[in-house]
């Protein structure tokens, strides 16, 4: 191990944290995390349970045949596969783009190498 | 067309069986003895407390998330989901939604931050802010209850596989096959540690994702890759005709009394709020964060799990249908009334039933099957361990006053012997429950107990020690005690099939349940979140200079655990 776990938290005591989580450049960091993961976390789940509600109290729309045997239902689910694989998808390209280089440099002033 | 498929698989269980069964054996040995080779290569690499609990913290997104694929595809989803799309059609399909969309409050909510603050366990990012000991002693119980429950519904799982699949039914050699698994997945984790274990899984990952792309692959070419025809066949194959492609068929049934109706659509959706809710929960998947160097492995490591585990499902989806065309619903509930062994019965299927090439198929996927089964354990019993260790004993009993790592290391170990031998104790009297069920208590406990104080303990500056202790318990206890009453617990319900009670009691006389669903979670997860708040919100205690630290930390990854460098 290249550091013994006391010296890392040795190193985290001298930080001033508050002072840190006070500068607006943290807060700008904070809002680039909760302005997407908040909102997008309430809107799969709603899209989610609507699809669990729909199987549980709207059998007559999940049933319908859009064609061949596929119906509604088979199409409802699968497409919660493909919402699934986009919002994973978009979440990495926001953070990647919007969070990232933040972090990176807030993690970099803080830990001195900057 | 059910008679034919009948009398055929019968004729050719009597004459295939010895043949096929010495192959799965063959190819089980293999796979224990390529893994124990990896965990003696691993052991001589456990040097500190980083090695033995996070692997070093040394693996890439990618292997991690095969080995977090390899954690969350257990036999209950491989075998179980395949099962219940081969049974029930679009509702086995349904359950497998949850499971998949589960991952997205992973990703976005959980890893990386966890990643960023703790260290070994769940309860390294509860306790941060918190007044340690009473925070971990209620994160370490938790944790040990989820992973005790989803280590006997594998080890049962285990044994009912082996006694499928080998032909062998006397108890005696059931128990010793969970003694057996059990053994082996102590050895795992003693010898092996978190780097060895997650070398099992990666390698049982590729296993299971290669069988089911050959099987998947194999069903849609009798179908000449035309989806529909697939579905046709399975719906008029299941004598169901069109309910099949409809959902209904196992949750949220309907019959003539309205209240009943109701009360099974609830569980349905009570079902679905653990599934999608759980998984950010399970304590084996957290400590998966703890094995990367760095948050965005971890997101990466997520990504690439959620990659593996939409594609395994949809392939899920291929297994069941094709077994429910193919191998067909008597001769399936003939083997397995819950519908566990469709999926090896579609292998011998697809090779030809009573062929050399059937039974090769048959013994590859049990094979498969087990080495599932022996990777799930293995990371279950590191989390349970683990949090003994770290938690309970190192910073609870002795007051985080265990310093040096080789003595941690030591009680790690010790640890996974007791809950190995825990789980072997309560697996041989618990064989009589349904694998499915049991895995539902997991995941609805780990919603209720777990995930709030986590979601809380990241999110919430307010939050504090008396609100992560209520939640936990709070969550817990209602999950435990609405389970007790429950039908499937208590009802007493004589099943059609066997004549026997349902429930947990096999004597039908026994009913004391009053709470009419089987899964608690659309209880015990509002409470679990209301408890907690409740506990913050009366407290008055804030450690600001924790909070600050706790958050900047996480966000940013500053001073988080770096990788060791050996």
């Amino acid at each position: 191990m290249a550091e013994p776990p006391a010296t890392a938290e040795a190193a985290a005591s001298t930080v001033n944290w508050e002072q840190v989580q006070d500068s607006p450049e943290f807060a700008k960091l904070r809002h680039a995390l909760r302005s997407f993961v908040f909102p997008v976390t309430i809107a799969f789940l709603v899209w989610y349970f609507t699809y669990v509600l729909c199987a549980a109290f709207a059998r007559d729309f999940m049933n319908i045949k859009v064609f061949g045997v596929f119906t509604v239902g088979l199409l409802f689910g699968l497409l919660q596969f493909v919402t699934t694989f986009l919002i994973a998808v978009f979440y990495a390209r926001h953070m990647n783009s919007k969070f990232d280089p933040q972090a990176d440099q807030l993690r970099d002033e803080i830990e001195g190498t900057a | 067309m059910f008679a034919q498929l009948t009398t055929s698989t019968q004729a050719a269980a009597a004459d295939s069986d010895s043949g096929h069964q010495v192959l799965t054996i063959s190819l089980f040995a293999t796979f224990v003895a390529i893994t124990l080779g990896i965990t003696i290569w691993a052991s001589r690499q456990n040097r500190t407390a980083a090695d033995f609990y996070a692997g070093g913290r040394s693996f890439t997104g990618m292997q991690n998330g095969f080995a977090i694929g390899g954690d969350y595809m257990s036999a209950a989803s491989f075998l179980g989901i395949a099962g219940l799309i081969a049974l029930y059609g679009y509702d086995g399909f349904l359950y497998s939604i949850g499971f998949l969309v589960a991952w997205l409050v992973a990703l976005l909510l959980v890893a990386e931050l966890m990643r960023n603050t703790g260290k070994f366990t769940m309860a390294d990012v509860l306790s941060f802010r918190m007044r340690q000991r009473p925070v971990r002693t209620a994160a370490s119980i938790s944790t040990v209850v989820v992973s005790i429950f989803y280590l006997l519904a594998q080890m049962v799982g285990a044994g009912e596989l082996v006694s499928l699949l080998l032909g062998i039914s006397s108890a005696a050699a059931k128990n010793i096959v969970i003694a057996g698994v059990g053994l082996l997945m102590i050895v795992y984790v003693v010898f092996g540690g978190m780097k060895g274990t997650t070398w099992v899984q990666i390698i049982k990952a590729v296993l299971l994702m290669t069988g089911a792309a050959i099987m998947t692959f194999w069903v849609l070419a009798k179908f000449g890759f035309n989806p529909s025809a697939l579905l046709s066949a399975a719906a008029d194959a299941s004598g169901k005709g069109e309910a099949f492609l409809e959902p209904g068929l196992r949750y949220g049934v309907e019959s003539a009394d309205a209240t009943k109706t109701l009360l099974s659509k609830l569980d349905f959706i009570s079902l679905a709020m653990a599934l999608v809710l759980g998984t950010a929960g399970l304590p084996h998947i957290l400590i998966r964060f703890y094995t990367v160097p760095s948050s965005k492995a971890a997101r990466k490591s997520v990504l690439w799990a959620i990659t593996l585990i939409g594609i395994f499902y949809l392939m899920t989806l291929a297994l069941g249908f094709g077994a429910a065309a193919l191998v067909g619903y008597e001769a399936i509930t003939k083997q397995s009334p819950g519908g566990n062994s469709a999926a090896p019965q579609l292998a011998e299927a697809l090779g030809g039933v009573g062929t050399t090439p059937g039974a090769i198929m048959l013994a590859v996927i049990a094979a498969v099957a087990f080495a599932t089964i022996l990777a799930v354990v293995a990371g279950l019993t590191l989390a349970s361990s683990s949090s003994l260790a770290h938690d309970l004993y190192a910073n609870v009993i002795r007051r985080g006053k265990v310093t040096t790592d080789k003595q941690e290391v030591r009680v790690g170990r010790i640890s996974a012997v007791i809950i190995g031998a825990v789980a072997i104790a309560l697996a041989i009297p618990a064989q009589s429950l349904n694998v499915a069920f049991l895995v539902a208590i997991a995941f609805a406990i780990a919603a209720s107990a777990n995930l709030p104080v986590i979601l809380y303990s990241l999110f919430w500056k307010r939050f504090n020690t008396r609100g992560a202790t209520w939640g936990i318990y709070g969550g817990l206890i209602s999950a435990l005690v609405l389970l007790i009453f429950s039908p499937n617990v208590s009802g007493g319900a004589v099943s059609a099939t066997t004549g026997k009670a349902a429930s947990l009691f096999s004597d039908p006389s026994i009913d004391f349940h009053w709470f009419p669903l089987n899964n608690p979670g659309i209880i015990s997860i509002p409470l679990g979140f209301l408890f907690a708040f409740i506990g913050a919100v009366t407290s008055k205690e804030f450690n600001k200079a924790k909070w600050a630290e706790m958050e900047v930390r996480s966000l940013t990854g500053a001073h988080a655990e770096k990788a060791s460098s050996h």
